[in-house]
């Protein structure tokens, strides 16, 4: 009997290589588990059960996928069936893993809760009246859940990270540039990357090294520096880490959050890291509004070609050209696309795009260089991932400024363009409680080294105990 | 113009002749069946990313080098945000504020010395897909029972040239556009036929009282796809601006269509009208940095400039044959051409031989000009017949130049007596002032000498009798 709650992907791993288990007893494991918990957290949209004979993997549903069907979590994209693979599809293709199926998310990667799905919203597994994040929540919860060893998810303003963090996963969000974005359904491009949801820190760089490095198909990607190193030791001597004060004292984290991470932070030191308070001051006053003025403007002009013409939905209009464009984008979008959209075309207009993309443009460069600053002196800088645990479903739907300042921790080093990851480092209310590690471009390998130290020092317990 | 004086800025679109599309690997040809040149990146499919053209972008900067343009450093893709079904992604991926090429200028000798036209950039951008609106007013969307798209031509390699307002008469702008296509053709990197669409010229008019400082209101005339329709419509223009301010009314910024067959002006329904585009940078690509070496390389592709050939030779011949040897791609071939007489060599390039039909390229200059020197003296027939020879492999002057004419009055005057006997009715006609009878003389003259009589001769002899 395969545990797919306790399972992790190394695990299942070797499983397959000693022969175990086969590929199909494997993938029947998780699609038996889908069956029996998916009716209830939803975390999946199409569950298709490929045969194969490597480790199963749940794609978020912005990953393109070749015969199957791409919605974005969008009603915009209704009937789409890709006749392509995206890269990180096509990898993880070539790499033997097959396809669970595809996950959950706020509609087109945009939301903090994955309660902005067309779909209806995904529980998260450690209380199904609690959002498990966004926007790949569908991913987080997979994972979290025992109904994917592992998945992919994307990352624009916190979307693996977060989402990792409510529902007590490891989440990547990799360097920009390290992970081709061909085949991810765009929403903002300067800032979206896919990235690992995952069990253990292991697993993670398992499947970064799968997915990561430089593809002809996306122009703003590079080869990485250096070969990713699955993490193997425990101690932290000589790490040189940084605590933002910004980031850790900030008004609306949850004592109990702070409380998680500061424990993980003695842990670090504990274990020979060289632990002290910096600062970050701009990036945290500017970076959210940076972000919502970035995003959305990019956001407006990537959702320009869906317009019902060539794929997806198309309103039944009986008029002109702008009829069939307003009609089918009214019908097709949510409110918070259309929030999004309305936002960032104005941000763009002429007599704005100065005061406003063209500033965030400039505050992006100030938050990069200030950063910059901190990694001469810090290997990584710590704070916690989300200001709170896991909230309820429907606590934030009505107010998107507090649903936004969700990613307000994780939004800072995105901006810069930096990878982060998130750790399960402890629970607050019986909800786990995520740390962000931040390191400087292409410091993966420094990132999944101290995560996996105090993954094993701190010894949480991934499996939700409601489930256990 | 009394007074006036015509203001025209042109912007002209060069179709480039890549092997393939500006930002994926769809073949870039033209006239084939529709939609069968389509790919997910070209019908803008979700998730698609552009693929810079490299040899789009060195045939940019080889052109721009042509212009002599400075060449940025890092110039910029943005994007150019509208709606229509021709642009399948919402926007055109174009230049904005860092073209590839600026500042450049071009000349173009007249008929009053060098005009110099200030280039205020080249860059490079991807075309539209082409609409047909079937039904409806003259192939207009408005109206229109239905519209198809041909995404053959979308996302094709299109340069776009925006020169100075220093065009001073629809002559000179003809001029201009034929140096610019014998240009490109030179650089052999488009075809630019204008009935194609392969070459496209836009003109900005406006007209000002000599010594007027600043400019007045300007029109754009739209889409004028020959070289006498840019002239043409150019002067209509004109004249009906001056005739407006002459009758005391203003002229309207607006975009207008010459319709050659008529030779009026009407308003265009334009898409584009009062359109802010949101420009911004294309966050899908990275800046463009042509390298050196690349620069370079384009730099020694380029030989001497139409212009400065043109000028050479205006000295020789007159500036209509410099042109018209120069943009027909003759002067090569009158350059081999020996012979003292230079205005007949360029004649005969330009008329006998180019309505031959023969590849200039495979004339041999030394055997034509024995012709040329010849062709007073050798049967007209036999003339035309060696210039359709004068291109095969081994072609010799010599069969030819053994036929000399029939000149001698005393071998002609019985062909011209046993004629005019045989025609009594006619030379009755003649007598009673029907004149123009006289080529039929000549022509019945001309069949019984099998083309060899002199013609100067036999006209002469033939008025003589006649008269007598
Ligand atoms: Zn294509």
């Amino acid at each position: 009997m395969i545990d797919t709650l306790r399972l992790t992907a190394e695990d299942a791993a070797g499983l397959l290589e000693r022969g175990e288990a086969s590929g199909d007893e494997l993938a029947g494991a998780y699609l038996d588990a889908i069956e029996a918990r998916d009716p209830e957290l939803h975390a999946y949209l199409h569950v298709v059960g490929e045969q194969g004979e490597g480790v199963p993997i749940a794609h978020k549903d912005v990953i393109t996928t070749k015969g199957i069907p791409t919605t974005a979590g969008s009603k915009i994209l209704l009937g789409y069936t890709p006749v392509f693979d995206s890269t990180v599809a096509a990898r993880c293709k070539e790499a033997g893993l097959p396809i669970l199926g595809k996950t959950n998310l706020d509609e087109l990667a945009m939301g903090s809760s994955t309660e902005n799905s067309a779909f209806g919203p995904t529980r998260n597994p450690w209380d199904p009246e609690r959002v498990p994040g966004g926007s790949s929540g569908g991913s987080a919860a997979a994972v979290a859940g025992g109904l994917a060893p592992w998945a992919l998810g994307t990352d624009t303003g916190g979307s693996v990270k977060q989402p990792a963090s409510l529902c007590g996963v490891v989440g990547l969000r990799p360097t920009y540039g390290t992970v081709s974005r061909y085949g991810i359904v765009a929403f903002a491009s300067s800032l979206d990357q896919v990235g690992p949801l995952t069990k253990t820190v292991r697993d993670n760089a398992r499947l970064y090294e799968i997915i990561a490095g430089q593809d002809p198909c996306d122009s703003t990607t590079v080869e990485l520096p250096e070969p990713v190193a699955i993490p193997e030791g425990e101690d932290l001597t000589g790490v040189r880490i940084g605590v933002p004060k910004e980031m850790n004292e900030a008004e609306g984290i949850d004592p109990g959050v702070s409380a998680s991470v500061n424990a993980a932070i003695r842990l670090a030191e504990e274990l020979g890291a060289d632990v002290e308070e910096t600062s970050l001051p701009r990036s945290v006053d500017y970076g959210l509004a940076c972000y919502y003025l970035v995003a959305p403007a990019e956001a407006s002009s990537n959702l320009a070609r869906y317009d019902g013409v060539r794929y997806g939905h198309r309103a039944a209009v009986d008029g002109d050209l702008t009829a069939l464009y307003a009609r089918t984008r009214w019908e097709g979008f949510g409110a918070e696309p259309k929030r999004r959209i309305l936002l960032g075309t104005y941000a763009l207009s002429a007599g704005y795009y100065d005061a406003y993309y063209g500033q965030a443009q400039k505050v992006r460069t100030v938050i990069a260089r200030e950063h910059a600053a901190a990694f001469e002196r810090f290997d990584v800088l710590v704070s916690p991932t989300s200001p709170t645990v896991a909230f309820r479903i429907g606590e934030k739907a009505e107010n998107p400024l507090a649903m936004y300042l969700s990613d307000l921790l994780t939004i800072p080093a995105n901006m810069a363009g930096l990878p982060g990851l998130s750790i399960p480092c402890g629970l607050s209310d019986g909800l786990p409680v995520g740390l962000q590690l931040i390191g400087p471009q292409f410091s993966e390998n420094a990132l999944f080294r101290v995560g996996h130290a105090l993954e094993r020092a701190l010894g949480f317990d991934f499996v939700p105990e409601r489930l256990r | 113009m009394n007074g006036w004086e015509p203001v025209i800025g042109l912007e002209i679109h060069v179709q480039l002749k890549t092997r393939t599309k500006m930002f994926c690997r769809c073949e870039n040809v033209w006239g084939e069946e529709p939609n069968t040149r389509t790919c997910p990146v070209c019908l803008a499919h979700p998730g698609t990313l552009p693929v810079p053209n490299k040899t789009a972008i060195e045939w940019t900067v080889k052109l721009g080098l042509a212009l002599d343009c400075e060449i940025a450093e890092r110039a910029l893709f943005h994007r150019k945000n509208y709606f229509y079904p021709d642009l399948p992604k919402g926007y055109q991926i174009s230049q904005y504020d860092v073209p590839l090429c600026s500042e450049g200028r071009f000349v173009v000798p007249g008929p009053d010395g060098d005009r110099e036209i200030g280039i205020v950039r080249a860059h490079l951008e991807e075309d539209a897909a082409k609409t047909i609106h079937v039904g409806g007013a003259a192939g207009r969307i408005h109206g229109a029972e239905y519209s198809l798209v041909d995404f053959n031509r979308g996302g094709t390699p299109l340069v776009e040239i925006v020169a100075k307002p220093d065009v001073r008469s629809g002559e000179e702008a003809r001029r201009f556009l034929q140096l610019l296509r014998q240009t490109v053709i030179e650089l052999d990197i488009s075809d630019a036929e204008m009935e194609k669409g392969s070459l496209r010229c836009d003109a900005n008019v406006s007209v000002r009282k000599a010594g007027e400082e600043g400019y007045r209101t300007k029109t754009e005339l739209k889409n004028m796809n020959s070289f006498k329709f840019v002239a043409d419509g150019i002067a209509v223009e004109v004249e009906r601006q001056i005739a407006r301010y002459q009758a005391g009314e203003e002229v309207m910024q607006q975009t207008l269509h010459f319709d050659p067959q008529t030779g009026t002006i009407a308003p265009l329904r334009s898409k584009e009208e009062a359109h802010d585009y949101r420009y911004f940078p294309e966050p899908d690509l990275v800046a463009v940095a042509p390298p050196a070496d690349m620069v370079e390389r384009a730099r020694a592709e380029i030989g001497e400039l139409p212009a400065a050939r043109i000028r050479r030779l205006e000295a020789e011949v007159d500036l209509d044959l410099a042109y018209g040897l120069v943009t027909s791609g003759r002067d090569a071939l009158y350059a081999r051409v020996p012979g003292d007489d230079r205005r007949a060599v360029a004649n005969v390039l330009m008329n006998q031989l180019a309505a031959a039909g023969v590849d200039p390229a495979a004339v041999d200059g030394a055997e034509l000009g024995r012709l040329v020197a010849a062709r007073e003296t050798i049967p007209r027939q036999t003339f035309l017949d060696a210039l359709g020879a004068s291109a095969d492999p081994d072609f010799t002057a010599d069969p030819y130049l053994a036929e000399t004419t029939v000149s001698d009055a005393a071998a002609l005057d019985p062909v011209i007596d046993g004629i005019l006997a045989a025609n009594p009715g006619q030379v009755e006609a003649y007598r009673g002032g029907k004149e123009g009878l006289l080529g039929f003389f000549v022509g019945q003259v001309m069949k019984e000498t099998q083309g060899k009589a002199d013609a100067r001769v036999v006209n002469e002899r033939l008025r003589e009798k006649l008269n007598a």
